[in-house]
């Protein structure tokens, strides 16, 4: 860790579509060095009177494209935020927040699968990843080819793409989890890190498994306060010693391994999305 | 502040601050007179599903089912990194029925450090059952015969005004130094689940409360809880017959609140 989470005030640069999405690019200075591929952004309401804070996963920190003291976030089509946003705003921010995705001590191969806007913290994970000579394989899924999230600035850390999408538009026909356990399969990868809504995360945990590979997913879930205090967003897992227990999705992850969470009672008793 | 052992008028509200080291990372302990853990039960609970802390207008509903470790992790683990790092460290208990509250200030009692407890009667946040002033006097009675004597007893009530001069006159006769009057007041999820509303939204309400309570009991300490935010606001209450304020709620928006009210106070700002 590059030291714990500041309290400052971002400035939106730049707003611009990336596909379907809305792409934001916020000045947050010394927040971005601090920043590592799975960590969260929390930001205050604009409106004084709402207490609760709202979390933003980070696209990408550092790498070919970004500016150093810079951080950039995709968001959904349609996210209220992203709509509020102007270039020149200034903007109450917390971070970087939670636990990053864990880094393979040895150069291994891995698979980084991600649906939609689900999928902006695993580009971030790629450099990172080659960096530390590992081998990285792509595994994008969306809706439709406008929703899938484009990845030519990560292409140099990138050995192979592979594209999916509901309505087969672009790529192949299907879902990241649905071709999950072949592309483990064909790319040898020893870890799978996924950022997709809860159910498909589930999905990914349980093929992952089944092909041999561990897993890492990043929950995209509400998180009230982001800073751990409010006990607002329960994750039930199993621990090391075996115990079932619930934690705090903001200061025990985002990022989670797959067969530690109980995937069941988080996707019936709701804890993300 | 004759009996309360808080270092200063702001203090954290039960719940809202963590263990200490969540409102630490940001310098949100700095000056502040107290810290109240979240409420401990005899055995850990995880607490309620999500959703559970739920934006509500100018504030916040919470129906957490007051997850916690229980009692032996906060004493091996959270209570000393508090004394250590200079908090005045009280410790919020819940229970349902009198032989667990007794069960559970025993074990607490004597815990090196420790300041004071606060008892966690308000019904709807806690886990006491509605109303019965019988069983409010003994639980009371009974914690303060436990506890040793540089240790002061705090009881939450709640924010309703139509029920709080009574509740407070009962735990003072029962040996309780102090009332606390935060835990927001009854509210609804929208799924149908009991909650409580926290934050500006009942700041009035939770005046009000002050000022009935220290109208009849001028002499009992008051801490105030109720979606305080600024200096400005805590000298509001402190004006109304507060003691001490807590801060909660606010906290969830910018964990540098109450350290910002505290400084803000003391250097009248």
């Amino acid at each position: 860790m590059a030291g714990g989470p500041l309290s400052t005030t971002a400035e939106v640069l730049a707003v611009r579509g990336v596909g379907a999405f809305s792409g934001v690019t916020l000045s947050v200075g010394e927040v971005a060095d601090r920043h590592r591929p799975g960590q969260f952004l929390s930001v205050a309401d604009p409106d004084p009177t709402r207490l609760l804070r709202r979390s933003v996963q980070v696209h990408r920190a550092a790498g070919p494209g970004v500016r150093p003291g810079t951080l950039e976030l995709v968001m959904d089509p349609g996210d209220v935020l992203a709509d509020r946003l102007a270039v020149g705003d200034a903007w109450p921010v917390i971070g970087p927040l939670g636990r990053p995705f864990a880094l393979p001590k040895e150069p291994v191969t891995c698979l980084l699968a991600g649906a939609g806007a689900h999928a902006a913290p695993l580009l971030g994970l790629a450099d990172r990843l080659a960096e530390r000579g590992c081998t990285v394989h792509l595994l994008l899924g969306g809706a439709d080819g406008s929703r899938v999230l484009p990845s030519h600035d990560v292409r140099r850390a990138v050995r192979s793409t592979t594209v999916v999408t509901d309505d087969g538009s672009m790529g192949r026909h299907g879902s990241i989890a649905s071709v999950l356990g072949e592309t483990v399969e064909r790319t040898g990868a020893a870890v799978v890190y996924a950022g997709a809504p809860t159910s498909t995360l589930h999905e990914v945990a349980i093929a992952a498994e089944a092909a041999g590979a561990w897993s890492q997913a990043v929950l995209d879930g509400e998180h009230p306060c982001g800073t751990g205090l409010c006990h607002g967003c329960p994750v039930p897992v199993v621990g090391e010693d075996g115990v079932g227990r619930t934690v705090r999705g903001c200061a025990e992850g985002p990022v989670f391994r797959g067969d530690r969470v109980r995937w069941h009672d988080l996707t019936e008793k709701g804890g993300g999305r | 502040m004759t009996t309360l052992p808080f270092a200063a008028p702001v203090v954290i509200a039960a719940g809202c601050g963590g263990t200490g080291r969540e409102l630490a990372a940001f310098d949100g302990l700095a000056g502040v007179g107290g810290f109240v853990s979240r409420s401990l039960t005899l055995t850990a609970r995880s607490g309620a599903p999500a959703p559970r802390v739920v934006a509500a207008p100018s504030g916040v509903l919470h129906a957490t089912g007051l997850p916690n470790p229980g009692p032996e992790q906060f004493l091996a683990l959270e209570l000393p990194w508090l004394v250590a790092h200079g908090v005045v460290p009280v410790a919020s208990l819940a229970a349902a029925e009198p032989d667990q509250w007794q069960e559970l200030v025993r074990l607490v009692a004597a815990a090196p450090g420790l300041r004071a407890i606060e008892l966690n009667l308000q019904a709807d946040g806690g886990l006491m059952p509605e109303g019965e002033p019988r069983l409010l006097a003994a639980v009371v009675g009974a914690a303060r015969a436990q506890l040793p004597p540089g240790v002061a007893l705090l009881v939450k009530l709640g924010h309703d005004p139509s029920r709080l001069v009574t509740r407070s006159r009962l735990v003072v006769e029962a040996g309780a130094e102090a009332v606390v009057l935060g835990g927001g007041v009854p509210a609804l999820l929208p799924d149908g689940r009991p909650a409580s509303l926290v934050g500006p939204a009942v700041r009035s309400t939770a005046l009000r409360a002050v000022a009935e309570v220290h109208a009849a009991l001028p002499d009992l300490p008051v801490v105030a809880a109720g979606g305080i935010r600024t200096a400005a606001e805590a000298r509001t209450f402190l004006a109304a017959g507060a003691a001490a304020v807590q801060i909660g709620s606010a906290l969830l928006a910018d964990p540098t609140t109450a350290a910002r009210v505290a400084a803000d106070l003391r250097d009248g700002r």
